[in-house]
């Protein structure tokens, strides 16, 4: 097969970041919604704002997880192998999302939540990710003795094909047909999807210290195999926590309880521990991959105690189907994800910017804004739920439409901050998407 | 560290098949939980008009409309109210113009999401241990 000059991995990264951009821009306008209920009513509307949203940020994570393989494994066999079925599995994805983008706007929905695009939009990703196995499992056959990122790869990829068939048993009659199985299997989707590309995205972060450290040693060691098995685990029984309130069999609920999400201890270990490898002339030059992974270690800090306690069914109660869910899975979305993958990024796409270089002075005041942008976003949207969560379980309850109204004020601060979280992510994203200036020493 | 990988992996690989298995089987153990033709199909008119971006069944979905799982028997609430719903689109909902055929499978489907059990977290009491147990239907 001849070989292209197109390098999958980059590709993958800036059809990525694009996605970004797009996921935090109907983020913005599906929150000014909130605010002022008549915007866009007549047009998009919320029920295609958010789809545009949700879908757009689930693109940006897998395409990224994506790109963040293909660049691993260039990194690992010296050679970018098979393009040419990379380059068909990129187009079939860019072929369902200007799809899934047309039919959200033409208000032609029809899947499920997360994904409510016609399944017939399903056909290219699917047949994109059997390209993606075919190219993994050739490029990985020949490499002995695998680092653990390659076993988490292997297993985010094989996973995230079987559950996103699983996505689509509902087409089947016998799935529908009994409404709380057919939820039951729903949120076991939702949930072990989150773990598989999961996977895939620790992985790539476990990679990213072993190349900027200069080591295998993140690679190698036990705790990174402990690791993974404990969130091979979680992404296959850990989704329970979803549906604690659904009359389903006590042994699912009893399940879900005791797998909480340990891994992200042993995640938090694993950065702390690699922190003190690193040289100050590999931070130096690795300065934003640097940083970007160490931010991702203190918002799994944040997130660590925030999940534990909304495992416990007990408060669960509370939060669930309130904001305070919001700000669980957009903080990990923004907090550990995106911090990943834009590590990840400025490694592949802008080896060039280092400390001492001229962007590299505005960049670091972006990426602190971004933080506290996102601290703040966060901190808005786990009060408005605690107040939802209190007003669920108050025995004198107002009407909805008058709870919503004291929510007001938190509504306009996610919106104020979740624009100030647009700009500063559109700066790294056009950074990102230029051509490098010069290569580095 | 290798030949460890893969017999723990293809163990928790075979534990996460029977598991699912005993998932996918359910509609055969609870057959009296069936759904009818007519709410089977509401649940398609649920997806086709993206309710679930607004709305919620037992806490999950969308957060800008309350939960729909038991409207069909909330005080003041019930199949006229949500016909007058749906008819003026009140707030940031749009008036969706259903067929007479959908608005019936629509209601069809949310009067046997009522009758699957109570989402209301007042339903539940916990325990010590941190677990939650159903006061009434569920």
């Amino acid at each position: 097969m001849e070989e292209t000059k197109i390098e999958p991995g980059k590709l993958f990264l800036k059809t990525a970041l694009v996605m970004m951009l797009s996921a935090a821009l109907f983020g913005l306008l599906a929150a000014l919604t909130y605010i002022y209920p008549d915007f866009l009513k007549e047009s998009v509307g919320f029920t295609a704002l958010r789809p545009l949203h949700v879908s757009s940020a689930l693109f940006w994570i897998i395409l990224g997880a994506t790109g963040c393989v293909f660049s691993g494994l260039n990194t690992l066999t010296k050679k970018s192998k098979n393009n040419k079925v990379a380059l068909l599995q990129w187009g079939l994805w860019i072929l369902s999302i200007s799809g899934i983008f047309i039919s959200y706007f033409r208000k032609d929905f029809g899947g499920r939540e997360y994904w409510e695009f016609n399944p017939i939009w399903a056909l290219p990703i699917a047949l994109a990710w059997i390209l993606f196995l075919y190219n993994f499992f050739s490029r990985i056959k020949k490499l002995r003795k695998w680092p653990v990122y390659v076993w988490m790869w292997l297993t985010g990829i094989v996973f995230f094909m079987f559950i996103f068939l699983e996505n689509y048993l509902w087409i089947f009659p016998y799935f529908r047909q009994h409404f709380i199985t057919d939820m039951t299997i729903q949120w076991k989707v939702n949930g072990s999807l989150v773990g598989s590309w999961n996977q895939m995205l620790y992985g790539t972060a476990i990679f990213l210290m072993d190349k900027i450290s200069g080591s295998k040693k993140a690679g190698q060691n036990k705790i990174a195999f402990a690791m993974y098995f404990l969130g091979l685990f979680n992404l296959m029984f850990n989704w329970g926590h979803h549906i604690y309130t659904l009359p389903t069999e006590k042994y699912i609920r009893l399940i879900g309880y005791s797998v909480s999400m340990t891994e992200w201890i042993i995640f938090l270990k694993i950065i702390y521990d690699w922190r003190a490898t690193v040289t100050t002339i590999q931070k130096h030059y690795h300065y934003f991959p640097y940083k970007f992974i160490m931010a991702s270690d203190i918002w799994v800090f944040f997130h660590v105690l925030q999940a534990t306690l909304i495992s416990i069914p007990a408060i669960n109660i509370y939060t669930h189907g309130t904001h305070f869910t919001v700000a669980h899975s957009m903080g990990t979305t923004i907090g550990i994800n995106t911090m990943i993958l834009l590590a990840v990024c400025f490694e592949f796409l802008k080896p060039d910017t280092y400390q001492g270089t001229k962007s590299y002075q505005f960049l670091n005041w972006v990426f602190w804004f971004l933080q506290v942008f996102l601290l703040v976003f966060l901190i808005a949207l786990m009060t408005a739920g605690i107040k939802k969560g209190l007003w669920q379980l108050s025995s004198n309850q107002s009407s909805f439409s008058d709870m919503m109204q004291t929510l007001y004020p938190y509504f306009v601060a996610f919106t104020v901050t979740g624009a100030g979280i647009l700009i500063t992510l559109a700066i790294f994203a056009f950074h990102l998407l230029q051509p490098n200036s010069k290569s580095k020493p | 560290m290798k030949l460890k990988a893969r017999y723990t992996f293809f163990t928790l690989s075979i534990l996460f098949l029977v598991y699912t298995g005993s998932i996918y089987l359910r509609p055969l153990r609870a057959g009296s939980m069936n759904s009818s033709k007519e709410a089977i199909s509401g649940r398609i008119v649920w997806q086709k008009y993206n309710c679930q971006s607004c709305h919620q069944l037992y806490s999950l979905g969308g957060y800008l409309g309350p939960d729909l799982t038991n409207i069909m028997s909330q005080p003041g609430k019930g199949e006229v109210w949500v016909r007058a719903m749906l008819q003026v689109g009140p707030k940031q909902m749009p008036q969706f113009h259903l067929t007479e055929v959908e608005t019936e499978e629509l209601i069809a489907f949310l009067k046997s999401t009522d009758s699957s059990g109570v989402a209301d977290p007042r339903n539940f009491k916990t325990s010590a241990s941190g677990m939650i147990e159903s006061n009434g239907r569920n």
